[in-house]
């Protein structure tokens, strides 16, 4: 509590002087893990009626500070009081008797089931004798439906409905189990901007009818947007807290990575050379042998970044997998400075000078448990000068990694620890150091930036523009609208496997985007030639309700 | 706890815990062998027997004499071949359960080579026999790393059925074209150009040792200094990722599946030449393989941990004659113990939980000690 009050002398915002008893009370929580205060003395409340935004970077300890409340974790210091009364929560069943609900980032329903199943799932109204009473179940969830404004339909199957609907079943599944706040952990993250919309128009009717809200994000446009306050953590500690219409985004911007940040980026104009990347009509199918790239066209000339922007799922990896040899093409052409290189192996596209910063690092990108220096050498390891015949010279290996380390400044104790010791900003520097350090021609970067802080955001735009002014071909894919927008020279609109529109990001915004992510066609025309070139803009209606 | 010190200098907390870690990493071995000789010891008791005259007979009858050394070498020497078999496949992510096929036939070709050659000098006959027996179970190896690699057939069933194949290949082998005449089923005997040398005048310790350890050496190269270890501790920690990288994951899973298969045939040949003489039928699997899957778990996959692994289930196997004989102590004890170690260190995560809770409160207590100095 102190820590809090201590910042607000910043000036920065002051606490709100409510009457009321806060529905929930967080005081003075430390979490411990090894190694690491993932909560150090933090302060929450929420006050009935009201959205609270909990604001942070990734890893400032806002989803374990949740997860405190939802039962999962268990904190080492502090106390929770719920409407005043102090209470112990040891597992997610306490939370949910406590009238606390959570809807986790990732989704928890299973997928062949109907909305209606999944809802009830666990506290099933049965009838005499045990026998389930589906009957009973579909009106409740309908009758839920209405009160809260959540269009939903009881009788369709998860696997069929979409994103945007699913998560208004977690939030019923919540609503259900009588939650009277509602933890939303990074709830926009997957959705569209006409998705987040209606989200914010589902909060606020909740909050209306007396629930409360704790919504975690680190979006600052969605604080302004949606909250009525705002508590902000940073490396586990609480550092503001307050009402949201005192405050501004770069204010609270500063908060959250504690210096001064930058938010838009500078560009010079764009000056393209040769095409560098030219894929034509390419077909290729998803993991579930479904076809996911329905005749994909563009290109890439030397110089430009183009950015493309699409909702999770509409064929993005499977197009990144395909141009880097990991995913067979079932027809149509890559050519990689005039080279067809389609379905080659990987080895044959780093040979061409095509790197690749996978969306995965984790599970691509690096081997965690090899080392910083060894994980460098994952894509030349078996050139001059590491390879030596049959042997891998490990002193060349060690002054190649301290190079790099020094140039991409990778905060690691040395080249031989191993990367997964390293922090999620520090393993994303240690990819894109290894792909831009091999003077790549053609660089596809796919969500270079997921689930990094504000200051290794800045860190990879930063490289991937001086790229690009170095005449290098940037494709670049991204679940973040404004990322493509800010970086982008070009934007294409991947939906269902096509690429449905390009704009320019001066011409785009974020609304005829977000319809075209959709599925919608935008309001202005499309960019001739994108239009010619591939002939297969989806000229069906909007698909949005 | 031993911490490294070179890692130390840029950020020291941050180092800690990842020496913490590989301390935790050397140390569990350590602790799953006292506690196993520590219940040993409680068995003992329990039958009415002294502890310290049972383990006494089991040093003695491990290390009393000369011929008792080399006795217990000549036993850990396969254990050091099959050892390094399953750990090398399982660097490369892969569970060969198949070392004791590939043991077999290694076996009955180096004695097949062995008998059926004759007239060519020691230089090129021991040899050519015993790298006849590495290649048979590399080859025995091969077919489970290419169904895994080309259609992602499970090595694990495979393998165990490679062992049946192998067990009743060898019966037939033994009992018709390989057979010596007479009444037993077994091979001729090796011809004296194809024995492995004798190492310890007075004793049956054989070349197979020096082998052995020449392996364990080999082993430790290709894996830590070679592009094709790189190759295959990347596709054995993260297939994806090497993948990505441009490595070609099916074709080092053949790679490293015949090198296992080879590791496990060389065991064989080396009892074959330098202990046997020849190749018996069978009655069932002698174990040398599965036990080398306790070895490689023993010594953490790593080819020194499979040495000191290897050296202590040898030696064991060995004092427990005695142990019996002398002290009267049923044998079954050892084989409890060395259950127990595998069952220790198989569950390595209950230990690694206590470490880690403990060094946690430990660092806690560390950390609210600093917070107070900084707290004012």
């Amino acid at each position: 509590m102190q820590r809090c009050l201590a910042s607000l002398e910043r000036g920065f915002l002051t606490l709100e002087v409510s009457t009321s008893t806060p529905v929930v009370e967080m005081r003075t929580i430390t979490v411990r893990f090894p190694g690491v205060i993932a909560n150090d003395n933090v302060t929450l409340d929420v006050y009935p009626g009201e959205i609270l935004a909990l604001l942070g970077e990734n890893g400032a300890g806002k989803t374990t500070l949740m997860n405190v409340l939802y039962g999962l974790y268990k904190p080492d210091e502090g106390e929770i009081r719920i409407h005043g009364q102090p209470v112990s929560i040891a597992n997610p069943n306490d939370a949910i008797k406590l009238g606390i609900g959570m809807v986790h980032q990732h989704f928890m329903l299973i997928a062949p089931f109907t909305v209606a199943e999944n809802i009830v799932l666990g506290v099933e109204p049965v009838n005499v004798g045990g026998k389930l009473d589906m009957d009973k179940a579909i009106h409740d969830v309908e009758e839920l439906s209405k009160q809260y404004g959540l269009v939903v339909d009881p009788h369709a199957r998860i696997e069929t409905i979409s994103v945007g609907m699913q998560q208004r079943v977690e939030i019923l599944k919540a609503l259900y189990r009588g939650a009277e706040v509602l933890i939303l952990d990074e709830p926009t993250a997957v959705l569209t901007p006409q998705e987040v919309d209606e989200l914010a128009v589902i909060m606020r009717s909740l909050v209306r009818q007396g629930k409360s809200i704790i919504f975690i994000t680190h979006k600052l446009r969605e604080v302004i947007a949606i909250s009525d306050r705002v508590t902000v953590l940073r490396r586990g500690k609480c550092v503001g807290t307050g009402e949201t219409e005192n405050t501004t985004q770069e204010e609270l911007a500063q908060m959250m990575v504690g210096r001064k940040v930058v938010l838009s980026v500078d560009k010079e104009p764009v000056k393209t050379g040769d095409t560098v990347l030219s894929v034509q009509n390419l077909h290729a199918r998803g993991s579930r042998k479904l076809p996911a790239l329905k005749g994909v066209s563009f290109d890439v000339k030397a110089g430009e970044i183009v950015g493309i922007a699409g909702i999770e799922g509409n064929g993005q990896s499977e197009l990144v997998e395909t141009l880097t040899g990991l995913r067979k093409a079932t027809s149509g052409h890559i050519y990689v400075n005039g080279t067809n290189l389609a379905n080659s192996n990987p080895r044959a596209l780093i040979e061409e000078g095509v790197a690749h910063i996978p969306e995965d690092r984790q599970n691509r990108g690096l081997i965690l448990d090899f080392t910083v220096a060894e994980n460098f050498i994952l894509r030349n390891y078996y050139k001059p000068p590491f390879a030596q015949g049959i042997n891998l010279d490990y002193r060349k290996v060690h002054a190649h990694a301290r190079e790099l380390i020094e140039e991409f400044d990778v905060r690691t104790p040395s080249e031989n620890v191993p990367v997964r010791s390293l922090s999620g900003g520090n393993q994303q520097k240690v990819v894109v150091a290894r792909e831009l350090s091999g003077e790549p021609q053609l660089l596809i970067a796919s969500q270079p930036t997921r689930g990094l802080d504000v200051g290794a955001i800045e860190f990879v735009h930063r490289r991937l523009l001086a790229q690009r002014d170095q005449g290098k071909a940037i494709l670049l894919i991204s679940l973040e609208l404004e990322e493509v927008m800010s970086l982008s020279d070009r934007i294409l609109v991947i939906y269902e496997g096509q690429i449905v529109g390009e704009m320019t990001p001066d011409e785009a915004t974020e609304g005829e985007l977000g319809l075209l992510m959709a599925g919608g066609h935008a309001k202005r025309g499309l960019h001739s030639e994108g239009s010619e070139q591939s002939g297969q803009f989806r000229q069906g209606s909007a698909e949005l309700p | 706890m031993a911490n490294f010190g070179k890692d130390l200098q840029n950020s020291p907390k941050h180092a800690l815990r990842i020496s913490r870690e590989q301390a935790i990493e050397l140390f569990i071995p350590v602790v799953a062998v006292f506690l196993a000789l520590l219940l040993g010891a409680f068995l003992v008791l329990f039958i009415g027997k002294s502890p310290l005259a049972a383990y006494g007979a089991l040093l003695k009858g491990a290390f009393g004499s000369k011929r008792d050394i080399a006795e217990t070498l000549i036993n850990v020497t396969p254990l050091i071949f099959t050892g390094l078999s399953v750990a090398f496949s399982f660097k490369c992510g892969l569970f060969n359960i198949g070392a004791e096929g590939q043991f077999i036939m290694g076996q009955i070709i180096a004695a097949w080579i062995g008998y059926s050659l004759a007239g060519m000098p020691t230089v090129i006959h021991m040899p050519l026999a015993f790298l006849a027996g590495a290649l048979a179970g590399g080859l025995w190896a091969a077919l489970p790393g290419y169904l895994k690699a080309k259609l992602g057939v499970h090595e694990v069933i495979n393998t165990i059925m490679m062992n049946y194949i192998a067990l009743y290949f060898s019966h037939y082998l033994v009992m018709g074209p390989f057979k010596e005449p007479g009444p037993i089923p077994q091979t001729p005997q090796v011809a004296e150009a194809a024995r492995l040398w004798k190492i310890l005048p007075g004793t049956r310790l054989h070349f197979g040792l020096i082998l052995a350890l020449g392996a364990v050496w080999l082993v430790y190269y290709l894996l830590f200094k070679t592009t094709l270890g790189y190759e295959i501790r990347a596709v054995g920690n993260n297939p994806h990722a090497a993948r990505y990288g441009g490595i070609s994951v099916s074709k080092d899973i053949i790679i490293a599946m015949s090198i296992s298969g080879a590791l496990a045939g060389a065991a064989g040949a080396v009892q074959a030449l330098g202990v046997q003489f020849r190749f018996l039928d069978l009655f069932g699997f002698i174990g040398y393989g599965f036990d080398g899957i306790a070895v490689a778990l023993l010594g953490r996959n790593h080819p020194f941990g499979v040495l000191i692994a290897a050296t202590l289930f040898g030696t064991l196997a060995r004092g427990a004659i005695t142990m019996q004989s002398i002290a009267k102590i049923p044998k079954q004890i050892i084989g409890i113990i060395q259950a127990t170690i595998v069952i220790i260190v198989a569950a390595d995560e209950i230990l690694r939980r206590f470490f880690r809770s403990r060094s946690a409160a430990t660092q806690a207590l560390t950390e609210a000690g600093e917070g107070e100095d900084n707290g004012e």
